[in-house]
């Protein structure tokens, strides 16, 4: 039910030019992955769609009108743990259900919801500082989306967790989409959470960063964590991973080239 | 070859040559981030208070040191126990807490909404911080003829001697602990459309008041030695005035006693604000 459309994004801090003449469309529904070397401006990218900051030249529309500062048809998730400390995870879930004109009732209805939903109902009158990385990111979320967003954005959502807490997360994140059904633009440097979570990866430069390559991913949905192991998830995997080294190549001048 | 005893050398040559030696794990409360109980924690600080009065003890029952230099503790605790039996000591500490009450939340109250805006506005860090910065450096000392010009010396100079001493460095540590805040929640905030003022008052303000809290706790403490030295200078009550009172008539014993009250009051105080921050921010812990 929404739309983005990024065309032509640039970005410069002071000298460093983040981002030069990034374009790319998110379509209705759909999870694209945004995969880059680290530094690339893909986070820089993430936070213009945002409207945390603006860019230097450029165009983001949503659903047609032009992004002009934050706002609640955005939800974000970001890589740090974000959860107030202060509040319990229903409580943060309830934060920003304020000013959705609901009832104190409402709210909290809809809270335990979207908690039930990460899996996380037990886990409601817990403080932050009582929850693991996980289950704060899964809290996180669940705040993103119990306001109804019309697109998640989430900048590397996972990438404090563990390798098997990933994992999970993962299967989690896109369970969660298929019943939510959301556009979703998905930062990440990690090219098999990218190819397992989205339905288009998109590759970008070194900075400043540039859409380089774009990988459907045609897998089936929804998807299981079996299909790794398949020869298709291998190509795709293959085929993302190899336009990623080019960029890491030529930054990195390690003496491994092909 | 886990279970041989470690004096039993030379088995295995270590590489180097030097014996590799198993050395005895140290008791947890010696190593670096280690845990203490309750108990031990009040053992050892009370080993402590003991060992040093029983030093004081030592050094003046001997008769090292002459009484007029320094009394022994049970000389200074007569002196006290007549002190508090006549009513001077507590008419001297009412006013005092109350000196110290009314500074103090007068300088907290200007302080806490002052360092959170220059700690949060760029526009208010430049307005203000070099010239907090630059008061800060002032010695409060200084100030002291200046307020006694200003205020006389009745309480209004002790509350302005105090603000001086602590608004200042207050409102620094405030700046602080809001910059402390991270920046993503902030950004949340932005997020889910909320206002400056409704970011300030429901995330920047609760996310920094541990730290503000803490600042506080720390600053109470710089507010007693303000209100004593205001007090020594020109008072006519007070703690401070009845140490110099007692310095007139060379009674060393009056002087110490109230020190110790003072160390005393100071104590108490830290520990209530302590255990009153743990209360209140118990979702913090494990972070500090």
């Amino acid at each position: 039910m929404s739309t983005v459309q990024i065309t032509g994004l640039t970005k410069a801090f002071g000298e460093v030019q983040a981002l030069d003449g990034a374009s790319l469309s998110l379509g209705d529904n759909e999870f694209v992955s945004l995969v880059g070397t680290s530094g690339c401006g893909k986070s820089t990218l993430l936070s213009i769609v945002a409207g945390l900051q603006d860019p230097t030249s450029g165009e983001v529309l949503v659903d047609g009108e032009p992004v002009d500062g934050p706002g609640r048809d955005r939800g974000v998730v970001f890589q740090g743990y974000t959860l107030f400390p202060w509040l319990t995870a229903r409580e943060n879930v309830e934060f920003a259900l304020r000013g959705e004109g609901m009832s104190a009732a409402e709210r909290r209805a809809v809270a335990s919801e979207q908690l039930e939903l990460v899996g996380l109902e037990g886990f409601a009158d817990s403080h932050p500082n009582q929850l693991s990385g996980g289950m704060k990111q899964r809290v996180a979320i669940a705040r993103a989306l119990s306001y109804r967003p019309r697109i998640l954005l989430m900048d590397e959502p996972f990438g404090a967790l563990d390798a098997l807490t990933r994992q999970l997360m993962q299967e989690l994140l896109t369970r969660v989409w298929e019943q939510h059904r959301l556009t979703v633009l998905f930062v990440t440097h990690d090219v098999e959470e990218a190819v397992y979570v989205s339905d288009r990866v998109l590759v970008m430069t070194n900075r400043p960063g540039r859409i380089k390559h774009e990988v459907p991913v045609t897998l089936p949905r929804p998807r299981s964590y079996e299909m790794v192991a398949t020869p298709e998830f291998g190509a795709l995997y293959g085929e993302v991973l190899e336009s990623i080294r080019e960029e890491s190549l030529a930054i990195a001048d390690v003496g491994v080239g092909r | 070859m886990s279970n041989t005893a470690p004096d039993t050398t030379t088995e295995r040559p270590a590489a180097g040559g030097a014996g590799r030696r198993r050395r005895r794990r140290r008791p947890e409360m010696l190593r670096i981030g280690g845990q203490i109980g309750l108990g031990p924690f009040l053992a050892i600080s009370g080993l402590v208070f003991a060992g040093l009065l029983a030093l004081w003890y030592a050094v003046t029952a001997g008769g090292l040191v002459r009484p007029i230099f320094l009394p022994g503790p049970g000389e200074v605790l007569d002196r006290l126990r007549d002190l508090a039996q006549g009513g001077e000591l507590w008419a001297d500490t009412r006013v005092s807490v109350y000196r110290i009450a009314v500074g103090f939340l007068i300088a907290t109250a200007m302080a806490v909404p002052i360092g959170i805006l220059v700690g949060t506005y760029r526009f208010w860090e430049a307005a203000l911080e070099p010239l907090v910065d630059f008061i800060r450096y002032m010695p409060v000392v200084a100030f002291v003829p200046l307020t006694i010009l200003w205020a006389g010396t009745d309480d209004t100079q002790k509350f302005v001697i105090i603000w001086i001493g602590t608004f200042f460095q207050q409102v620094l540590l405030i700046t602080d602990n809001t910059k402390r805040v991270p920046l993503d929640f902030v950004d949340i905030g932005r997020t889910l459309g909320m206002r400056d003022r409704s970011i300030l008052r429901r995330i920047v303000l609760p996310a920094a008041a541990p730290g503000v809290w803490d600042s506080m706790r720390i600053s109470l403490g710089w507010a007693w030695t303000w209100l004593v030295l205001a007090e020594l200078v020109a008072a006519t009550s007070g703690l401070g005035y009845r140490i110099t009172t007692a310095q007139r008539f060379f009674q060393t014993d009056t002087i110490i006693g109230y020190i110790l009250v003072l160390g005393l009051l100071g104590l108490i105080t830290d520990q209530v604000m302590k255990a009153a921050g743990r209360r209140m921010f118990r979702y913090a812990e494990g972070r500090r």
